[in-house]
């Protein structure tokens, strides 16, 4: 049955009641009421006019001043009613505006998915979370046909859509870079090229690559500005910084990137983050670099994916659940 | 068959007026208390705009009997500055957030139809209306 149609004895039922003896349960009847009221869209200057029709009924003798007042009251009430009912259409088209951003972050990471490869010899972990619907971090791995195996790890200045449209630029720049091998300081140079050309000016992009070749266990790798990532000497059981000179892409056309190299070693580890890791921020600031060495030493003894995995998980903690930049986090490790 | 009045609306007394008349077209045609109050909380928007933006226009109020069912309508005239991108006026939060009243999307609404028409320079013309239901 339409509420509108029983909207009338009920209201008037609970009038009659709560007059006759303003119990609680009176009281509460009303509340229901006006859940009931509020669920069929029944504005409130509807409720108002219904009040009045029905106290001129149950009260002949009602003083025709009483009356007027409730005029004012109906007029007070429709504004409100008005701003209820926007806010209800604006909610509605928060909502539209949500499953749209879930569905450009879907798309997002059916562009940017990469696969972790699986190598003899290495153990490789990669967790990378957004800090709201759409990631500006990016990272990417190739295993070239001599097995060599890249990492890329990306951060636009900038988080949301304009960093994760940028992103999605500089996967298709990799993508077409030319097949054949290249040092990780000219692929940055390359990169810079493009992004100097496509980007807007005021984005800039930082980026690691690294590139491990499993046939004499040399790690090369260059660093366009990147936040400096670890490395985990497992002889020495000490982190040292895995720091590369470099600007950021797309700042000067002909910057030029050095290549790095470090032999590693059994059990050694790379780390690789973004700055959202570092830039974790608790209620004493943000962490130290050495805190997050603290955590990531707590789990040595696990696989990669562990690590990064409970690595994100504490420090997500340790922020409330609230992370304020896009989060990436990439272990690999020779195996024993 | 259309019956038609109009206030000039300069100063917010006139406001008042059009309101009266719109109230007094409703209250005749057979419009209960709410759907008065809400027909004169629309008059009351659109010649607040005239008042506030373009400094004179006209309300008029028509009575409308379409196939026998009475209607009002409300028709707004001014030759103000007009408006140059009506869907960001038509957007639900554009005038609210500033306070400015239950703007145009109120207007429709409290109404049941609801046409605009402005051209930047030249003026806006807005005409609402409500059926007897």
């Amino acid at each position: 049955m339409d509420f509108r149609d029983v909207m009338e004895p009920k209201y008037r039922e609970l009038l009659e009641n709560y007059i006759k003896d303003q119990s609680e349960q009176a009281l509460y009847a009303g509340q229901k009421f006006s859940r009931k009221s509020i669920e069929h869209k029944i504005s409130p200057e509807e409720i108002v006019s219904l009040h009045k029709s029905l106290l001129m009924q149950m009260q002949p003798d009602l003083p025709e001043n009483v009356l007027y007042s409730f005029d004012i009251l109906l007029e007070v009430m429709i504004g409100y009613g008005l701003a209820y009912r926007e806010h209800q259409s604006l909610r509605h088209k928060q909502e539209e505006l949500r499953s749209e951003m879930e569905i450009a972050a879907n798309v997002q990471q059916t562009l940017l998915g990469t696969k972790i490869p699986e190598v003899d010899g290495l153990d490789i972990g990669a967790i990378s979370v957004p800090a709201k619907h759409m990631n500006g971090d990016y990272f990417h791995f190739v295993q070239d046909e001599n097995n060599c195996i890249s990492v890329a790890i990306a951060d636009v200045i900038g988080k949301g859509i304009p960093a994760a449209l940028c992103m999605s630029m500089i996967k298709y720049a990799m993508d077409s870079l030319p097949e054949n091998r290249m040092g990780p300081g000219s692929i940055l140079e390359n990169l810079n090229r493009i992004v100097e050309q496509n980007v807007d000016p005021s984005m800039f992009i930082t980026m690691f690559y690294g590139m491990f070749n499993p046939e004499n266990n040399l790690l090369s790798y260059a660093s366009a500005g990147h936040e400096p990532g670890f490395y985990y000497d497992a002889a020495k059981k000490e982190f040292t910084e895995l720091s590369a000179k470099g600007l950021l892409l797309g700042v000067e056309k002909r910057t030029k990137y050095s290549n790095y190299h470090k032999e590693v070693h059994p059990g050694d580890m790379i780390i690789l983050l973004s700055d959202g890791v570092t830039e974790c921020r608790t209620d004493d600031g943000f962490i130290e670099r050495e805190i997050l060495i603290d955590y990531i030493y707590k789990y040595i003894h696990l696989s990669a994916q562990d690590i990064v995995n409970k690595v994100f998980k504490d420090l997500e903690k340790l922020q409330h659940f609230q992370l304020r930049d896009d989060f990436t986090l990439i272990i690999l490790k020779r195996k024993v | 068959m259309s019956i038609q009045s109009c206030v000039t609306i300069i100063n917010e007394w006139d406001i008042v007026a059009a309101r009266q008349l719109g109230r007094n077209v409703a209250k005749e045609l057979g419009f209960g208390t709410v759907d008065q109050a809400r027909i004169t909380t629309a008059i009351s928007e659109l010649a607040r705009n005239i008042y506030l933006y373009a400094g004179k226009g006209q309300i008029c109020i028509d009575k409308l009997f379409d196939g026998g069912k009475p209607g009002v309508k409300i028709s707004a005239i001014d030759s103000g500055p007009g408006i140059s991108d009506i869907r960001q006026v038509m957007e639900d939060g554009y005038s609210t957030s500033g306070g400015l009243g239950a703007g145009l999307p109120g207007v429709k609404r409290l109404m049941d139809q609801f046409e605009i028409e402005s051209i930047p320079g030249d003026g806006t013309k807005i005409k609402a209306t409500k059926w007897l239901r």
